[in-house]
């Protein structure tokens, strides 16, 4: 996992409520045994017309979003199956960070587990980033964003992210390592817990 | 100090308590492994030379690739394409390198991953359970606590068996009154969707209490606590009581002898106290419900069969919804034709929803240019429901019976619904193309899906009670 600290980067604005994890990468696409690759068929069936050309109006598409690599969705991002693929796509075609009144609890672990940051803002901040494209500095170290252009140039915001997640981000760290030091604790558990719950 | 049921539960596999700083080490009772979302964990072992920690907390099958006709022998499965099969072949060489048992195409103990653990009383009250599947959810309506996982996450459980977790916010679901008759527990699990919303569930653990809960069987109860990820929840719980332990007694993995009777002492424990606080609470009246079904394209859109769709909200909100289901609001929604109809999956494949869809369909026929699949939760369903003669009620109505898996749920075998074609299906999800690009999907009860199969339209089931 690569290490997250600040990002400034155009928004993607996709004001879309509830967009499920079956959206962001449908199902079809799951049979893969890999982690890599996923980002062609992120959003898949919104991206390409039937005949699997773009669809010009889908904001992926729209030319003044290439390369932007903040995703700015309405409420409840994430929403529905657990598939990891879904943070694997996003992050495969290029996004760094998603932002939203609310995102769903197994998207956003997962997230956060592979260097994607999910950021919940109050509905003010949302609107002001939802009303039109910006250039956004996401500030880690500080939980802040900071709007550089357009209407709402220079309003700034606090954002709220558990510290272990965040320390885990900003060093780049595999939360597996954290785990595995508590081997010990772990027997020691498992010796008396066994007994009570065996397997 | 009075603790409800899921604070019980997380207390006794705290590992290490969390802190400011770091999360709660969790142990994880029961991992439930299936070929979608384990290859990549498989990988990251592999890569750090690590052991899955506990074979035997760890319960492998397939289920979401697998074709639902027959496969006799490996080969077999190149039926559903090329990359399903590869991800089958993996799961079979990852599970031999790993010495972990699967429960493949030999193995009478196959089916959808959160209807064999039951079924063979591997899931178990008190348990912590996760599996990389979002409607782990469903082994809660045993009083275990069990969620979804992601696959970075399945990697963490089979190197530790434990899991790092902030403790969620708990919420009772309280339902009042009975479910009256033709109405069941699909029905009331929409209800309560359509009431709190696809995130009023976000970042809590949601406890099904009262009248009606008590009055399920295990299956209802399972179908419930199944759609609690469809209402944003961290997981969703039932305490354990009388209908619990009679239905472990006796199952293959469960305790047996006295150890069962310990055990069940242990759970009767673990029922949330009288006193106890939640963060939240909804209450629910079951006497005043009709069957429900989804209208839109998530599953809070949900309308009583009986009444017209509500009224367009003005925030345009609804507009895509309707325009991808080719539907209007304000209009009668039974009397919908209908292409397909689907019964099976998690939500509503177990033996007691297959006599309920035969109870109705028994005598009657499918409706012409209706497709109807009925597709068992396990091998063990099918063998039960054959033995009862399901099957041939099925086919003679002129429905397709199938060997076991998830199936047109996501159609990720092939089991798809065709571009614009409208699903009255008993699972649990109604996304855009869900059922296969394009689909148009109605969640319902597998007695609304039968009633709807026979009419060729959306069809209130109390009709052919």
């Amino acid at each position: 996992m690569s290490a997250f600290e600040t990002l400034t980067s155009r928004t993607l604005v996709m004001p879309r409520a509830d967009v499920d994890t079956d959206q962001i990468i449908p199902a079809r696409f799951l049979t893969t045994t890999s982690r890599d690759g996923l980002g062609q068929s992120l959003f898949a069936d919104w991206r390409y017309l039937e005949d699997g050309s773009e669809d010009p109006a889908f904001e992926l598409n729209l030319a003044t979003n290439a390369g932007a690599q903040i995703l700015v969705a309405d409420r409840n991002f994430g929403c529905g199956s657990s598939r990891e693929h879904a943070p694997w796509a996003l992050l495969d075609y290029g996004f760094r960070v998603i932002i939203s009144t609310e995102i769903a609890d197994i998207f956003r672990s997962n997230s956060l587990k592979n260097g994607l940051l999910p950021i919940v803002v109050d509905s003010s901040v949302h609107q002001a980033l939802l009303q039109s494209q910006c250039t956004l500095t996401v500030d880690l170290a500080d939980k802040t964003l900071h709007i550089k252009d357009g209407p709402h140039a220079g309003l700034s915001s606090h954002f709220e992210i558990d510290s272990f997640s965040r320390y885990c981000l900003m060093n780049g760290i595999d939360q597996l390592g954290f785990l595995l030091e508590h081997t010990d604790d772990i027997q020691r558990f498992e010796t008396t817990h066994d007994k009570v719950s065996p397997a | 100090m009075s603790k409800t049921l899921f604070e019980k539960v997380w207390e006794q596999h705290v590992v290490v308590p969390e802190t400011d700083d770091t999360p709660t080490v969790l142990y994880i009772d029961l991992h439930l492994v299936h070929e979608v979302t384990s290859p990549q964990a498989f990988t990251v072992l592999r890569e750090r030379g690590l052991p899955i920690r506990r074979v035997d907390r760890t319960l492998a099958t397939m289920d979401h690739s697998t074709p639902t006709t027959p496969v006799r022998k490996l080969a077999d499965i190149d039926v559903v394409g090329p990359s399903a099969a590869a991800q089958i072949r993996k799961m079979q060489s990852n599970c031999e390198a790993f010495g972990l048992p699967l429960r493949g195409f030999d193995s009478d103990e196959r089916g959808i991953v959160h209807i064999i653990g039951p079924e063979l009383g591997a899931t178990q009250p008190g348990k912590t359970i996760v599996c990389g599947d979002s409607h782990t959810s469903t082994h809660g309506a045993f009083g275990a606590l069990a969620f979804g996982i992601g696959t970075t996450e399945v990697g963490h459980v089979m190197a530790s068996q434990c899991l790092l977790q902030r403790k969620p916010k708990t919420m009772a679901v309280n339902v009042e009154g009975q479910l009256p008759d033709g109405v069941t527990p699909k029905d009331l699990i929409l209800a309560i969707i359509g009431k709190i919303g696809v995130d009023g569930g976000t970042g809590h653990v949601m406890e099904y209490r009262g009248e009606a809960i008590r009055a399920m069987d295990m299956a209802g109860r399972m179908t419930v606590c199944n759609m609690s990820i469809e209402a944003g929840a961290r997981a969703g719980m039932i305490a354990p009581d009388e209908t619990t332990f009679a239905y472990l007694r006796g199952r293959k993995l469960a305790p047996q002898g006295s150890a069962f009777e310990q055990a069940v002492a242990r759970w009767q424990e673990l029922a949330t106290d009288d006193d106890a606080v939640f963060d939240r609470k909804v209450t629910i009246d079951a006497s005043t419900l009709s069957p429900m079904v989804t209208f839109g394209t998530n599953p809070g859109m949900v309308t009583p069969l009986d009444q017209p769709l509500p009224a367009k909200p003005a925030d345009g909100s609804w507009d895509r919804a309707l325009d991808y289901m080719q539907i209007e609001a304000g209009k009668p929604f039974a009397g919908t034709p209908v292409d397909v109809v689907f019964v099976g999956s998690c939500t509503n494949a177990r033996l007691p929803d297959l006599q309920a869809t035969a109870k109705i369909l028994e005598g009657r026929k499918v409706a012409d240019g209706v497709k109807m699949l009925v597709v068992p939760g396990s091998q063990k369903v099918k063998a039960e429901a054959e033995a009862l003669g399901l099957d041939r009620v099925f086919t003679n109505a002129g429905a397709e019976w199938r060997e076991s898996g998830c199936s047109m749920c996501l159609g990720m075998n092939g089991d798809t619904v065709a571009a614009g074609k409208l699903a009255v299906s008993t699972s649990n999800r109604n996304f855009e193309g869900r059922q296969g690009v394009g689909s148009r999907t109605v969640l319902a009860s597998p007695q609304t899906a039968a009633a709807s199969a026979i009419a060729g339209c959306i069809a209130d089931p109390r009709t052919y009670l």
